[in-house]
């Protein structure tokens, strides 16, 4: 009975070296079985990743940032109608609001994105005036936008009702208080929250090649994947892949400090 | 029309829920007089002051203020709470905006004043509670004490008719309940009609021109401070007092 705590420890130490040694196997055999020359001619090729500068950069990246920042931009409009719709007195306000960001948050965005990109253009003929990429951000911005309101519906439930209490003590009204007093301190609150909303948004504008972009509207992972198709070779996704980490990285790690630093406050 | 009761409160009945609050309340403030409102933990003080500036909307009855009754559909609301300042319990400052800010934000928005005429006003009023020296700060710098001064100085910048205080010293460290004290002794000095629930009995015996003791809803009774204090009629208010005698 005693001695429980020690078996305890040597089994542990026992599980430890069995992981340690089938990792060291299976790296051991991999490296074996693989073909080296051929995964770095295909994956990892020096001449193609050369020739997909500058174009990765300056049109593909270029095009994912303002996809993104579009989106970005219309969904947070569309996240904040949508949450003071939420908390409003008004009962079908709520009601509708509730509806959009349940359905939007629980549907699949690559369904969303082909409904609204290929699907409602069948029925609505002035959505087919529209360049196919502009669907894919307004499906996109829709989407965020749902995600975004319930992060900013937070924020301001988070800010203690005194402060609204005291603003309309001083005679400001409802939506004056909400401009001035309660918004400006919920939006501190949901900045890094609404940070990684960019960074997840960043990813899914790759969601967008499924549309079929011409080609001065292609985004990174569409252009990736014409690069895999006209090279014949897998390394304009690896350099994709990097550039998709460039931007998301360091973004991800802002999101972080802010975090901490208004968590302190 | 000095005459007009600055606050008139008939029968005023209260609920949150299956839980009744106010039980029928008939109450008045006279314009310049200083009101002292006690009683135990519960009791709807809170409800009562809060349903004057409409922060908590009546279930029935009547308020008046200055005539004025702010329960008619048609009354501004936002007009009424102009003439009226409050200052609570936690301070409610706002702490994205410094000091000045917390002065000025009301008058420019509301009042329309420019920004030279709020500034000059907020100086003048954090001047009246001696912190001019921190016009510049955010409010999470400042020390309690120094916290409900500039609340009480932000109520005043709106030039109101009256003031509602709630337990104002209630969250201050005892050292500090002095000075927030001080300034409001200055004010009731200066004729302004207030309307204060509290727990400092000395304050309101020296200060307040009539207590009022609530207990369950209801007004137990009502006079001068000397009276209510040295010679209670009820048993509830005796009970009352003693407990409070006992805590100090
Ligand atoms: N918004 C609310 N919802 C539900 N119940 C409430 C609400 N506000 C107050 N109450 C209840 O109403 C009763 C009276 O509250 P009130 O705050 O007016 O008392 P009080 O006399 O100010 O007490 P205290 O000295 O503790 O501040 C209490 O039982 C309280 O729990
Ligand atoms: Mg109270």
């Amino acid at each position: 009975m005693f001695s429980g705590g020690l078996a305890k420890k040597q089994r542990q130490t026992r599980i430890r070296w069995t992981i340690y040694a089938t990792s060291i196997a299976l790296i051991a055999l991999l490296a074996f079985i693989a073909d080296w020359p051929n995964l770095q001619k295909t994956l990892a090729n020096p001449d193609v990743a050369a020739s997909l500068f500058p174009d990765i950069i300056l049109l593909a990246a270029r095009n994912t940032l303002i996809f993104t920042a579009v989106g970005f931009t219309g969904g947070f409009v569309i996240a904040m109608t949508m949450a003071l719709m939420r908390i409003s007195k008004i009962r079908v306000f709520r009601i509708v609001s509730t509806v959009y960001i349940e359905v939007l948050r629980g549907l699949p965005l690559l369904l969303t994105i082909i409904l609204i990109g290929l699907g409602l253009p069948i029925g609505i003929a002035g959505f087919r005036q529209m360049p196919i990429f502009w669907r894919g951000v307004i499906a996109l911005a829709l989407v965020t936008g749902a995600y975004m309101a319930e992060t900013i519906r937070a924020g301001i439930e988070s800010v203690p009702p005194g402060q609204n209490e005291a603003g309309r003590s001083l005679g400001l009204s409802k939506s004056q208080t909400m401009r001035w007093i309660v918004l400006p301190q919920a939006l501190r609150t949901i900045i890094p929250p609404l940070t990684n909303e960019f960074v997840i948004l960043i990813k899914d504008t790759s969601l967008i090649s499924v549309l079929g972009v011409t080609a001065s509207t292609k985004e990174l992972t569409r252009f990736a994947r014409e690069g895999v198709i006209s090279n014949a070779n897998a390394t304009p996704l690896i350099v994709a892949g990097l550039v998709y980490l460039a931007l998301t990285i360091p973004l991800t790690q802002v999101a972080r400090r802010l975090e901490t630093k208004t968590g302190r406050v | 029309m000095s005459s007009v009761p600055a606050i008139e409160i008939r029968n005023l009945f209260k609920s949150f829920g299956p839980l009744e609050v106010l039980k029928g309340i008939d109450f008045s403030v006279a314009q310049g007089e200083v009101v002292a409102v006690i009683g135990p933990s519960g009791s709807g003080k809170s409800t009562l002051l809060r349903c004057v500036n409409l922060l908590e909307t009546p279930d029935s009855g009547e308020i008046k203020i200055e005539g004025f009754n702010i329960l008619d559909p048609d009354c501004d609301v936002d007009k009424v709470r102009r003439k009226i300042g409050m200052v609570f319990q936690l301070f409610n400052l706002f702490p994205h905006l410094t000091v000045l800010e917390n002065l000025t934000i009301a008058q420019r928005k509301v009042l329309k004043r420019s920004d030279e005429e709020s500034e000059a006003v907020a100086r003048k009023n954090l001047e009246r509670v001696g912190l001019l020296n921190m016009i510049e700060r955010y409010p999470g710098l400042l020390s309690g004490g120094q916290k409900q001064r500039v609340a009480i100085a932000r109520a005043l910048s709106m030039d109101p008719d009256m003031m509602l205080f709630d337990e104002v010293t209630s969250a201050l460290d005892p050292e500090l309940v002095g000075e927030v004290l001080d300034a409001m002794r200055v004010l009731a000095d200066e004729g302004m009609t207030m309307m204060a629930v509290t727990h400092e009995m000395e304050f309101a015996r020296q200060v307040a021109d009539r207590i009022v003791f609530m207990d369950g809803g209801v007004i137990v009774e009502q006079g001068p401070p000397a009276q209510i204090i040295d010679n209670p009629q009820h048993e509830r208010t005796r009970k009352f007092l003693r407990a409070v005698a006992q805590e100090d």
